[in-house]
């Protein structure tokens, strides 16, 4: 009896003294979450002053001067043309991209998962092994044969890149959901003679989802914050609004009232995109954190 | 993913031969399946694999006739000050940013565990993520690094502390004319040139003030009469519009409050000091005999905090750090976060009731546990930081070749100034780079299925 109320008050006294200590780490979390708000937040506000008072005066004066908020910078660049084919731009190249990544690593992660073939490991290691090869590998004889064939300039040339260096970390995921698939949905499909095709667009496809949606969001993001495939094989009427952005980065002081609300129009979708299926995009993450 | 998949073949195991018999025979699987692969196989071949060598190919020939040079091109490579400089960069990057990453992350990961707004915290720390780098580079140059403390949060608030701590002067424009009674000497204070006896009066005359820095309590300078045992100093504007007499104060000309005046004596010691008033007068009684050297402190004309230049040649490359630090934090945060919950909670407790403290649990039982989490966030982000790019062009033109690192090295030689040989170099060495986690990645995959 002695014993067991000793316990509970021990126990007692030690969840006192957690929530104790835990007052000092819920503030110093807060003002970590601040802090790491203050930079996009600053960004956001930047966005809605013009051009005469980002040159003279912090972003955070706005707070005691509400009034320097304006529209302007987002009207001008509204109008502005080659913003907004350059968003365009990213957008026709990042659709595309991600959806042909999806589809073609798919079907290749479900030989990968069910198809039995000779060659398969060492295919499939070679898969793995192509998930670290730094892009830069390819950017040169690639450039050369995208000249060759005409592709070089246009969006197609960004969007077939993005795909085949997306396709490592797709195959990959997506076979290791697939092969969690049970066998038997399979077999009894097998015995049933539906084809391959039917087995998987009916029932692998549909099981996938979750890795489908986690893929296609890791995807999208990737490629729309893409500047480096977009700088070297996209010319001034298909480049990316990262391109653009960049562009306006080198003459740079002169024109913050362009860059903050151009970065800013960048992230919004990306941002959207984030909040909407976080939980997909997590996880993405955690399922392939080893690109 | 992978165990639950080998939980279940086995279980189905006996019926596996008599389902062969169904399926297509072995040649005619191998089509199917190509017939499957082929997308992948095409795009892969022809975009990764095959570009792949021919890069390796390259960086032995020549930029543009291909004919074979053997390793000129690793020997520019390697002369090259560009180049090394960047290597040099990316070595300071794969030092600190996966460590401190690695930390950030599981620091935070552990503190959240203990608060209720966990969630909170974990989306605004992972938001990041979502963002480009080239944007990430935007929002911290714009709002965080500009170097003026004007336009920059961090100098400002920089410049707010050394405010307190001192700061900017009163009149950091100010200047002597040339043949007044005082002189600026090299410590920046304006000393008067002859020392005086006690019942003396300093003037000193003080130019190159703008109307805006003259204080709004200021009013007409008056010629202080000096106490017998002390003296008299005035600081004064001593400029009014259409002229006036230099050295003299005049009708118009204004003194200048809170400028601090130290009284030396002959051995230089300082033995009183005061703060002019609202007409630019300080008197200082009972000093003695003297002879006395009056000047005003350097502090008064000190311009103060002017700004550190984060993006400038000597810090671009760790502030560059911090941006990226901020960026990926949240993956760290997220992943171990994941870690940390799988955790089995009976080992935990069990150190608790054991009598372990917080910080022996965390030591003893849960960084163990959690090693293999970590190993993923740090061999992650070391993949990460080697092929860093687009953050490194927020510094600005003159302080990138500081900031300089080898994937953006490779971008430039290839394309900018259309080194081909050289170009491959580098890519060559990125790839060399990771290969050791090439290999990691295949045993552990190996092992694991």
């Amino acid at each position: 009896m002695v014993a067991a109320g000793d316990e509970i008050v021990t126990g007692r006294r030690s969840r006192f003294r957690r929530a104790l200590s835990n007052g000092p780490v819920a503030v110093f979390l807060i003002l970590m979450g601040l802090f790491w708000m203050t930079p996009t937040f600053g960004l956001f506000v930047s966005s809605f002053r013009s051009a005469a008072d980002s040159t003279t005066s912090g972003w955070w004066t706005v707070f005691s001067e509400p009034r320097q908020l304006t529209l302007e910078p987002y009207e001008r660049l509204l109008s502005n043309d080659s913003l907004m084919t350059a968003l365009f731009n990213t957008a026709k190249i990042t659709i595309p991209a991600s959806l042909l990544v999806v589809l073609v690593a798919a079907l290749a992660a479900y030989a990968f998962a069910w198809i039995d073939f000779r060659g398969r490991e060492p295919m499939f290691l070679l898969v793995i092994a192509l998930l670290v090869v730094p892009l830069q590998m390819a950017l040169i004889p690639v450039a050369r044969l995208f000249g060759n064939v005409g592709l070089f300039g246009t969006v197609w040339a960004a969007i077939v890149f993005h795909v085949a260096f997306g396709l490592p970390f797709a195959i990959f995921l997506l076979r290791n959901f697939f092969i969690g698939i049970p066998h038997e949905l399979l077999e009894a499909a097998r015995i049933d003679g539906a084809s391959e095709w039917a087995i998987f667009s009916k029932i692998v496809l549909p099981l996938g989802m979750p890795a489908i949606a986690s893929l296609l969001i890791f995807q999208f993001l990737w490629t729309w914050n893409d500047l480096l495939v977009g700088l070297v094989f996209t010319d001034q009427s298909s480049a990316p609004i990262t391109v653009f952005i960049r562009d306006q980065l080198r003459q740079f002081s002169s024109n913050l009232d362009v860059i903050a609300p151009a970065a800013f129009i960048s992230m919004i979708v990306p941002l959207i995109v984030f909040f909407a299926f976080q939980r997909y995009f997590v996880q993405g993450l955690l399922a392939g954190s080893i690109k | 993913m992978a165990s639950s998949a080998a939980d279940v073949r086995p279980a189905v195991g006996p019926q596996s031969g008599e389902t062969n018999l169904q399926r297509p025979p072995g040649a005619a699987k191998r089509w199917l399946a190509l017939l499957f692969l082929a997308p992948a196989l095409f795009l892969l071949g022809a975009i990764v694999v095959y570009p792949t060598i021919d890069t390796i190919a390259q960086s032995f020939q020549d930029d543009t006739t291909r004919s074979f040079v053997g390793l000129d091109n690793y020997q520019r490579a390697a002369q090259s000050d560009t180049i090394v400089t960047a290597i040099k960069n990316n070595a300071i990057w794969v030092l600190s940013a996966p460590a401190i990453i690695t930390s950030l992350g599981l620091m935070f990961a552990v503190l959240t565990e203990r608060v209720k707004f966990a969630t909170a915290i974990k989306i605004i720390v992972f938001m990041p993520m979502a963002i480009s780098f080239l944007a990430t580079g935007v929002i911290w140059r714009v709002t965080m690094y500009e170097p003026s403390p004007e336009l920059g949060l961090l100098n400002a608030v920089i410049g707010k502390a050394s405010e307190v701590t001192g700061g900017a002067g009163g009149y950091p424009t100010a200047r002597v004319l040339p043949d007044a009674p005082v002189e600026q000497v090299a410590s920046g204070a304006v000393v008067v040139r002859e020392p005086l006896e006690a019942g003396g009066t300093a003037l000193v005359g003080l130019t190159a003030i703008a109307e805006g820095d003259v204080p709004a309590d200021a009013v007409q300078a008056v010629d202080a009469e000096a106490p017998q045992d002390g003296l008299a100093v005035v600081v004064w504007r001593d400029f009014k519009p259409g002229g006036g007499e230099a050295g003299v104060v005049e009708d118009g000309e204004v003194g200048l409050p809170g400028a601090e005046v130290q009284v030396l004596d002959s051995s230089g010691e300082v033995v009183a000091s005061d703060v002019t008033a609202a007409d630019g007068t300080v008197t200082f009684e009972g000093l003695g005999e003297g002879p006395f050297t009056p000047q005003v402190a350097a502090s008064t004309f000190s311009e103060g905090f002017t700004g550190i230049r984060w993006l400038g040649a000597d810090l671009v490359t760790p502030a560059i750090i911090a941006a990226f630090c901020w960026m990926w934090g949240g993956f760290a945060l997220v992943v171990i976060g994941a870690g940390l919950s799988a955790l089995p909670r009976d080992v935990l407790e069990a150190a608790r009731v054991d009598g372990a403290n917080e910080w022996q649990t965390f030591r003893h039982v849960t960084f163990p546990l959690l090693a293999p989490v970590l190993g993923v966030v740090f061999v992650t982000m070391v993949i990460n930081v080697l092929k860093i790019f687009d953050i490194i062009l927020m510094a600005p033109g003159a302080s990138q070749d500081e900031a300089n690192v080898i994937a953006l090295e490779m971008y430039r030689s290839a394309f900018t100034s259309r080194q081909y040989g050289l170009g491959s170099v580098i890519a060559v060495l990125i790839f060399v780079l990771v290969i050791p986690i090439m290999i990691l990645n295949i045993r552990r995959f190996r092992r694991e299925d």
